[in-house]
């Protein structure tokens, strides 16, 4: 264990954190000014939102958002993600599985192709699909003689989606899962489990945390994704529009009030995604520290 | 561990939310998506046109079923005029093309054939069914007194007009201003005399003090949004400017009560005429049937009812009738097109607009 001096010496400076001895006026300048950015750039930008969209009262916010356009562009961003979500994860969950626990050949190819859509520009994804399915592209003729028509209808749109948000719950498990390393599963393994035995007995409950994290912040993505959409949705209203798609077409037609109405739902849908991410850290900070308290330590 | 919520738990709390205002949204009283209509046509149009169709789709649903018992609906689409060109190039399924410049639905007609080079005379007024021009939004009052093109260039007015590189109306004030140099330069028969060999001199002496008074407007320009949704931002929410530049109908349009907003609207005597154009998409509307509602739709266009509602959307109407009643609402100008002036807008684009056009030339010194 740790030697008796050094015990003694934090007993003594346990009220004070060391890192903590500046002077108090120094501190609260500090404290001042990362509150005072963190309003200007995160709470105020917010607060606006609100304002301008009960700017001319709840009667009118009301109808702004019953609005048949304004539903229809709800309904579809729900509908996406709920595609879009759970064939991410399931997707995900294999490709880190893949990736953590095997050895294969082209991994690293394999690595960088799933980081591909972070790394291409969002506008240029929704061009590749009209290329691709486009009158134009090179799929578009073939399928249109079939009578498939799949760019500007929301196939495209859950098409992009897809693609754009597919590295989340795959980046977020690969690193998680190889931390773990593969003992536990060898072991189950060896015990007489089959393989799906061992993933939802084994490494599924140790992954839990991590795969939520990840679908979250795909789910996030997956309602505010705007500029592949954008290409790929041909803006027809009341049924190719997604929320985001929505509130920039009502900005440009000088609806502020029914803008900003629409944007404060976007903007209820991240709080609430960041009230649950939250509680999910915490509670992936927790099993860490039960798992190293339960350590009996080297 | 086990005292700890399932994933699949936690998760339902946040699909949950999503659920209750799905049932929120889904209740009785909105949402009516009119799914009796027995067939739709799609009309692809540009940003500022939404509340004209909203309006003139009801009534043309209304009035077709009038006459032939059949149930329709207008589905639409909006965005920048271009970009909605290059979508139905790519096969967005549009019936009819309601479009801001003759060379966006021209490139349809060349690039994708979905419907013959002719078009623009298949219909009225060179299938324009309502026009428009640019305006001047000032303070009320208008305490620097700005009438005109020229008073943009005096010394200590604050200019607010988009970055015409990325702008389409930016582009129109820029050849507006163009124009209007050469019209004071040249007089009134400008049009004709640029085209007469015999004033070669005087046209080419024209074409420099037009360039040397756009360039001095663009000196005065306080601040070159990347758009005409955020230039009239900057004019009207932020308060910035003595004058905004951009269309009239849209300048009513983002400010309907003006004199509330402390602004007022000055309409330059000479400037350019934009006629934003209409056509039948053929191909399209044939293989999805619609040819006939197709066709119906865009005549309707020229019908009172539809004339005086672009009237009562600031639009230019053509009609003898509508013209008359809005009389007071739009004072007699001297317009000149692109065309007369510029040679068209393929050609205005390559000599202004293109990178190191004159454009970049007169605005990096």
């Amino acid at each position: 264990m740790s030697n008796p001096s050094t015990s003694s010496s934090t007993a003594r400076a346990a009220p004070i954190n060391p890192s903590a001895a500046e002077s108090p006026w120094v501190r609260w300048v500090l404290i001042a000014i990362a509150l005072g950015f963190i309003s200007l750039v995160l709470l105020l930008p917010l607060a606006l939102v609100f304002r301008y969209a009960f700017g001319e009262g709840l009667g009118v916010y009301l109808a702004a958002i019953r609005d048949a356009d304004t539903v229809a562009a709800i309904r579809l961003t729900l509908i996406t993600a709920a595609i879009v979500v759970p064939l991410n994860t399931v997707f995900g969950v294999m490709a880190a599985w893949a990736i953590a626990k095997f050895e294969f050949r082209g991994k690293s190819l394999l690595i960088t192709i799933l980081d591909m859509p972070f790394a291409i520009s969002p506008v240029v994804v929704g061009m590749i699909f009209v290329l691709l399915f486009g009158a134009r592209g090179w799929l578009g003729p073939t399928l249109s003689q079939w009578g498939i028509q799949i760019i500007f209808t929301p196939i495209a749109i859950v098409i992009v989606v897809a693609f754009g948000t597919m590295p989340f719950v795959v980046r977020e498990l690969v690193s998680l899962m190889q931390a773990q390393g593969s003992e536990e599963e060898l072991a189950a393994l060896t015990l007489g489990a089959s393989g799906f035995q061992t993933f939802r007995r084994i490494t599924l409950p140790n992954i839990k945390w991590g795969l939520i994290y990840g679908v979250i912040l795909c789910n996030a993505r997956a309602m505010g994704e705007f500029g592949s959409v954008y290409v790929v949705s041909g803006r027809i209203r009341g049924e190719t529009d997604t929320m985001p798609l929505h509130i920039e077409a009502l900005y440009n037609d000088y609806l502020l009030t029914a803008s900003f109405a629409v944007a404060s739902l976007l903007a209820m849908l991240a709080i609430v995604t960041l009230v649950v991410k939250s509680i999910v850290e915490w509670k992936i900070a927790r099993d860490q520290a039960i798992a190293t308290g339960d350590d009996p330590g080297d | 561990m086990n005292a700890s919520p399932t994933p699949a738990a936690l998760y339902t709390v946040a699909t949950l939310a999503c659920a209750c205002m799905l049932a929120i949204f889904a209740s009785p009283g909105c949402g009516d998506f009119e799914a009796g209509a027995d067939r739709a046509i799609l009309n692809v149009s540009y940003d500022a046109t939404r509340g004209f169709y909203r309006e003139l789709n009801d009534e043309f649903a209304r009035h077709w079923r009038e006459k032939t018992g059949e149930r329709i609906r207008v589905r639409m689409s909006h965005g920048g005029s271009g970009a909605q060109a290059r979508s139905v190039m790519d096969g967005l399924p549009a019936d009819v093309v309601t479009l801001a410049l003759a060379g966006d639905i021209d490139a349809i007609a060349r690039q994708s054939r979905l419907l013959p080079e002719n078009w623009q005379g298949k219909l009225p007024h060179n299938s324009a069914p309502y026009t428009s021009t640019l305006g001047f939004l000032v303070r009320k009052g208008n305490p620097r007194d700005i009438h005109t093109w020229s008073d943009l260039a005096r010394e200590g007015i604050q200019v607010i007009t988009p970055n015409p590189r990325t702008s389409g109306v930016a582009q129109w004030n820029y050849l507006a201003m163009w124009g209007y140099a050469l019209r004071r330069e040249l007089g009134s028969d400008f049009v004709a005399k640029m085209n007469d060999p015999a004033h070669a001199r005087d046209v080419a002496r024209a074409q420099q003090v037009a360039r040397e008074f756009v360039a001095s407007v663009y000196r005065n320009v306080a601040v070159m949004d990347s758009g005409a949704r955020s230039a009239t931002n900057t004019f009207i929410q932020r308060g910035i400017g003595d004058v905004l530049i951009n269309w009239e109908n849209e300048s009513l349009l983002g400010s309907r009560d003006l004199d509330a907003a402390g602004l007022e609207m000055i309409v330059p005597t000479v400037s350019i005429l934009a006629e934003p154009t209409v056509a039948v998409v053929e191909r399209t509307a044939e293989r999805r049937g619609n040819t006939d509602l197709a066709r119906a739709y865009l005549e309707f266009l020229y019908s009172d009812f539809a004339q005086d509602l672009a009237g009562r959307y600031y639009f230019r109407p053509v009609t003898e009738k509508a013209l008359t009643k809005y009389a007071h609402q739009f004072p007699a100008l001297e317009l000149f097109t692109v065309d007369e002036v510029f040679g068209g807008w393929a050609e205005a684009l390559r000599v202004h607009f293109r990178d190191g056009g004159t454009f970049d030339q007169i605005y990096a010194r």
